[in-house]
């Protein structure tokens, strides 16, 4: 038998406002405990939730940026359920008519494009944290009650894991971009709830989905996804059934595991937010918003290969983070070949981040330092090799690489005046390999080469070396 | 007319217990209640737009702006126990919620 797959993802995205959805208490990360709070996170009586219009305003703007329809009259619902993480007992959220509907976001997989559709999006706010003692209490932290998110519901398109791994990345760029979400997934500001079934190939009816947690990352999304299919396909070939249930993503079994199964729809009780009046988003508000929305990473990337001749997978490494692409134009602007700063930094500059642990905002590299380095090379000042060097002492330190290569010596030896006589030296003393070289032996050269080199500490500018050499060699 | 069944579910979505008194109690005055408001059903509302307020505001928002003005030690005037700011409840199993 064989089977397709349909994957659901529920996105929840934390807008980077001051201040929270409901209450003007901050919206921060790492604060002492249940100090960035007040009466109206915790829901005392008597206390009026009102809406935060800079909230609002970055749910319009990813809603645009997923191609979504945005509802001209949108209202609140209450969400009850009982839980300390929020002491109101309900969630604020739309139910009834959310944000925005019907979006798109375009993946590639295997060389093909496909079109993964947004349900829809709505704006809700965030409960608290628990934490779990060994003391057999829990405790709980209110700062993030009433953090304003937007939460981004797939439609039933997505097939394998991998599109599911593609489209989360997809969606975390284009948000990222616009600037509403820091979405990042160790933090939180991004989270994934995943949802897949299988079915017959051909089967007009869905499987029965089982909902899978603990995926805080796009590679345990993808890993537990794939766990999960192959489960349910056996589960289903060995004449089983599939329960509607909850599954936990266990990293180092790398298997799903069981936690509960599901009787019955939950009963939230929805109904329409008293304390807080309809929204009505009009044209106008919508057009401030796309005013300022930032240019997307598809618009980069096709920015990046018809203006600059980047390849196509060169600009989609670019544009991966807006961190690395902002720095990337940062560097043209301040007067690098865009060829040779894609270089850098997909190559030298990534492999120090990967290899340290850092993000560039950690690092002391500064655009015009990169651009400044690279122009260094291109005049013939430095050779690529010293380069390195540079780039060494530039990644950690803010330095002038131009001051530095001078201070340092290392500006590289490209007068014929001063290179010729070394030259000589090392041929008068080395009659054995011109001679091997006359003979055929290409690899003479090397040798001779590699002692100039060392002659004047790496510094001889190898394309005027080869020239004099073969010049000399000649005479000789 | 409400069931006994419906209340008493609604009761423990409320996580209220009742005895069987109170159930009956309870079941008919909410009867009393619903049989009021179905006078409403009186009202033609035929060309009247579905609406989720009873006044005509709309879009009454603040500005993004923090403002963090309750002190911790007021807010947790009202938790009877806790360690540090953090607030101490009864261990929680296995259980989450978006």
């Amino acid at each position: 038998m064989n089977f397709e797959t349909t994957i659901g993802l529920e996105v929840h995205v934390e807008l980077k406002t001051q201040s929270k959805m409901f209450s003007p208490s901050p919206v921060s990360y790492g604060a002492a405990p249940n100090t960035m709070t007040n009466v109206i996170d915790w829901g005392f009586p008597g206390v009026l939730p009102s809406i935060n219009k800079g909230a609002y305003s970055y749910g319009i703007m990813v809603a645009l940026a997923l191609h979504a329809k945005i509802a001209e009259f949108t209202h609140f619902d209450r969400k009850n359920y009982f839980y300390p993480d929020n002491p109101k007992a309900y969630q604020i959220t739309q139910a009834e008519q959310p944000l925005a509907t019907d979006g798109w976001v375009e993946i590639e997989v295997d060389g093909k494009k496909k079109k993964i559709g947004i349900a829809e999006l709505h704006v809700e706010e965030d409960a608290g944290k628990n934490q779990h003692e060994a003391d057999g209490y829990s405790y709980v932290d209110l700062n993030r009650q009433g953090t304003p998110l937007v939460e981004i519901v797939s439609k039933p398109d997505i097939a394998s894991p991998e599109e599911a791994y593609q489209y989360l990345e997809q969606l975390r760029q284009i948000v990222q971009f616009t600037g509403a979400s820091d979405v990042k997934m160790e933090e939180g500001s991004m989270r994934v709830d995943t949802n897949l079934s299988v079915s017959p190939i051909g089967s007009d009816k869905w499987g029965t989905k089982t909902e899978i947690k603990n995926l805080n990352s796009f590679n345990h999304v993808r890993d537990g996804l794939a766990y999960e299919q192959k489960r349910q396909q056996a589960v289903l070939r060995a004449g089983g059934l599939i329960r509607q249930e909850t599954r936990r993503w266990d990293v180092d079994k790398k298997e799903t595991i069981l936690m509960r199964v599901k009787e019955g729809a939950d009963d939230y009780r929805y109904f329409p937010e008293p304390d807080l009046p309809p929204v009505h988003v009009t044209q106008e508000w919508i057009k401030d918003v796309q005013a300022s929305l930032p240019e997307a990473p598809a618009q980069r990337r096709a920015r990046y290969v018809n203006e600059w001749g980047i390849p196509e997978y060169d600009a989609g490494v670019l544009t991966q983070t807006l961190e690395m692409a902002n720095f990337f134009e940062a560097a043209v602007a301040a007067g690098a070949d865009a060829k040779q700063a894609s270089n850098w930094l997909m190559g030298e500059v990534s492999g120090y981040l990967n290899a340290e642990h850092l993000e560039l905002k950690d690092v002391a590299l500064t655009p015009a330092h990169l651009a400044a380095m690279i122009n260094l090379i291109q005049d013939g000042t430095i050779s690529s090799k010293i380069a390195k060097k540079v780039f060494q002492e530039i990644i950690k330190n803010d330095t002038d690489p131009k001051a530095w290569v001078e201070q340092k010596g290392l500006v590289q030896l490209s007068d014929p005046a001063k290179l010729t006589p070394i030259i000589t030296e090392i041929l008068d003393n080395n009659q054995q390999s011109i001679d091997d070289f006359k003979a055929g032996k290409d690899r003479a050269i090397g040798f001779l080469v590699g002692n100039i080199m060392k002659q004047t500490r790496g510094k001889a500018n190898p394309k005027v070396v080869n020239q004099i050499l073969m010049t000399e060699i000649k005479k000789r | 007319m409400i069931s006994k069944e419906s209340v008493a579910h609604v009761a423990e979505l409320a996580r209220l217990s009742f005895s069987e008194a109170e159930l009956q109690q309870y079941t008919a005055q909410m009867d009393d209640i619903l049989n009021m408001f179905e006078q409403l059903e009186a009202v033609d509302t035929t060309n009247v737009a579905p609406t989720t307020q009873s006044i005509h505001l709309q879009n009454v928002m603040r500005a993004d702006e923090a403002v963090n003005e309750t002190k911790t030690e007021d807010l947790f005037k009202n938790v009877p126990t806790y360690k540090g700011t953090l607030i101490q409840v009864p261990a929680i199993i296995d259980k989450e919620e978006d």
